[in-house]
């Protein structure tokens, strides 16, 4: 109990770091990090932070269930062989296994597909890791539709429902490349059970070269007074489009990318609501549930304003291009702009 | 290091596990719920754990050499508190407190309430995965510390243990060492007819690891396959403890319907006597 307690403090400080920015559009490129020109996968960004976070920690070992080649956690194999164990295609074992690995102080990092990590596993990860909370990250992959051409049965849509459910886990949706090097960097000092979404797909490179992530706490790339957009993951760089967009049609729309959807920067979220009256959230993920879900319970009981809910209208995905399901389930700068005009109309 | 006596004294053995199945049965009674079959099955080999074999100290629960237990059968949570209890890591009083509000004696065993308690386990068919990364990580960490993981025989049936089994024997895990519960018994009645696990000891050989089989509750079997599962290398051992359910209290023992319930208090007074009586 007072474990729970401990926490829950060490949370609330992480988010008091960090005052609100407004910080400008503006972004540079830099020397060993992504520029705004680039587009790179988030599992990409993966692979080179667990290498570099390697080189630093003696105590880092990573796990995988026979999909190294594409979580990128192979990256990490084949500089420290002695500190990668392969699990076969078995990830109620991965989980446990990586959770024995951090009882005996390692800092153990699981990683296979979203769908498989969260879905297969979940009871592993309630009982073993989120009940003892445990220092292991479980950093999963192909989350989202953009998985693409393998269809549903890989498409993770339901894996921030699952994994935010979980007393003592922390959910974090990386919107690019650089946030991605920041979430592990950082995660890595934090002690607790922790959830990563990452992409297949190659994204846009948005945030700036100097950003710092904090576990809780929201960015916002600037506050409109018509309506904003609270966003994660691969959905952040379509709402900038959107808000881009709205801007020459006259609406005043802002965007946040809420990278941690748990714990939720609530007062980020409420100031957006105070700011424009209208909320739309998007994420490459059910509208239920997830991200949209979690804005919607910090309004209602605080600050109640009308919620659109971007995302998958609780159907599962299909095989296909990505860029062609993004259209096909309305994931799109033109979806969150039809869907803002609609609102304030 | 170890203030527990080690001793292969096999009369105070028998003694402390007979000590060990009153704290059951007395703590299980004043419950009012709880498992009472699967913890007396066990008795014999987690007493010969804790006070003969494993490496560890009460007043130092973290102590980083000490040798791991993992009750991967967490519903027989009531012996683990008994022998920890017995073994000094917390006071016998607590026993009384057993399933009730702010207890840190949970139905099944929580690690973040109670010291001596490697891990939360209650659902079944997932504590030897854990078992086998907590023995990948002692030998990174060069540390001769042994992992000892307790399985029941119905547990064995979940998928994940045979991913484990071929995860510790693929790493060759010889320092982890198995302990079936085999009473043959689990809810819905024997094994057998539930779903068997027959050939058990030749499954576990085929998946390559080292099988000893034994009478579970001869002291004198259990040391000895203890001390050999040590000798073993290149390969994890798995004993199969051959035991009887409810072992210790002739009206239990063998019956499928004493798995999930509590003695009553008139039942838990002819246990203690024929306990008394027999040892
Ligand atoms: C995953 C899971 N499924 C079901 C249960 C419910 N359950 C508790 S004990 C038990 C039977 C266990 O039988 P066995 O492993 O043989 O234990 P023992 O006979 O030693 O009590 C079951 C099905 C559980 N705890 N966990
Ligand atoms: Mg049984």
């Amino acid at each position: 109990m007072g474990e729970k307690e401990e926490t829950r403090d060490k949370r609330q400080e992480t988010s008091k770091d960090n005052a609100p920015s407004n910080p400008p559009l503006k972004i540079r490129g830099g020397r060993g990090s992504y520029d705004s020109s680039q587009l790179v996968a988030t599992r990409d960004a993966y692979g080179e932070a667990l290498l570099e976070l390697g080189k630093k920690r003696n105590n880092v070992v990573v796990l995988d269930a026979d999909l190294s080649a594409s979580t990128k956690t192979g990256t990490f194999a084949k500089v420290f062989p002695e500190r990668f164990y392969n699990m076969g295609i078995s990830e109620q074992d991965l989980i446990g296994t990586a959770s024995g690995l951090s009882l005996t102080g390692k800092l153990a990092f699981a990683s296979t597909f979203a769908v498989f990590e969260t879905g297969r596993a979940w009871e592993q990860i309630r009982q073993t890791v989120s009940y003892s909370n445990l220092n292991v990250k479980l950093v999963a992959t192909h989350s989202g539709i953009t998985v693409a051409e393998d269809g549903a049965s890989h498409q993770a849509i339901e894996d921030i429902a699952l994994m935010r459910v979980l007393p003592n886990m922390t959910v974090i949706v990386p919107a690019d490349g650089i946030e991605t090097k920041q979430v592990i960097e950082t995660i890595a000092d934090y002690n607790y059970p922790v959830y990563v979404r990452l992409g297949r797909v190659k994204v846009p490179v948005i945030m700036p070269e100097d950003y710092k992530f904090s576990i809780g706490k929201a960015y916002t790339f600037s506050l409109g007074k018509d309506a904003n957009i609270i966003a994660c993951g691969i959905m952040v760089s379509v709402a900038i489009k959107a808000m881009e967009i709205l801007k020459e049609n006259g609406i005043d729309a802002g965007v946040i990318n809420m990278s941690t959807v748990k714990p939720l920067d609530n007062d980020a979220v409420i100031k957006a609501a105070k700011a424009s009256r209208l909320i739309v959230t998007a994420e490459e993920h059910s509208i239920i549930g997830g991200l949209g879900g979690a804005v919607c319970e910090i309004l209602t009981e605080n600050y109640p304003v009308p919620v659109k809910r971007i995302g998958i209208k609780d159907t599962f995905g299909c095989s296909g291009p990505a860029e062609g399901l993004m259209k096909l389930y309305g994931l799109t700068a033109d979806d969150i702009v039809r869907t803002v005009k609609e609102a304030i109309k | 290091m170890n203030p527990i006596s080690v001793s292969r004294d096999i009369n105070f053995l028998r003694r402390q596990a007979k000590t060990v199945r009153i704290e059951i049965l007395e703590m299980l009674t004043e419950a009012g719920s709880g498992h009472t079959g699967g913890s007396l099955s066990a008795a014999d080999v987690v007493t010969a754990l804790y006070f003969y074999k494993m490496r560890h100290n009460p007043k130092d629960p973290l102590w980083k050499e000490r040798d791991r237990f993992i009750l991967s059968k967490g519903h027989a949570a009531p012996l683990l508190y008994a022998a920890l209890s017995l073994s000094g890591y917390f006071d016998k009083s607590l026993l009384g407190t057993l399933r009730k509000i702010g207890s840190p004696l949970q139905g099944h065993p929580c690690s973040k309430l109670l010291p001596g308690v490697e891990i939360s386990t209650g659902s079944l068919g997932q504590g030897l995965s854990i078992a086998n990364g907590i023995a990948l990580g002692l030998r990174m960490d060069g540390l001769n510390s042994r992992v000892y993981c307790l399985l029941g025989d119905g547990e064995i049936q979940e998928g994940q243990i045979w991913e484990a089994a071929m995860s510790a024997s693929h790493y060759s895990l010889d320092n982890l060492c198995a302990i079936i519960d085999n009473n043959g018994l689990q809810i819905d009645g024997c094994c057998h007819d539930v779903m068997t696990i027959e050939p058990i000891v030749n499954k576990w050989i085929a998946f390559g690891w080292n099988v000893i089989d034994i009478n579970g509750h001869d002291i004198g079997a259990i040391l000895d396959a203890l001390d050999e599962a040590e000798t073993i290398k290149g390969k994890p051992t798995v004993i199969v403890a051959r035991t009887v359910k409810g072992k210790g209290v002739s009206f239990f023992e063998g019956k499928v319907q004493y798995h999930g319930v509590a003695p009553t208090h008139e039942e838990l007074k002819k246990a203690l006597r024929e306990l008394e009586d027999n040892g």
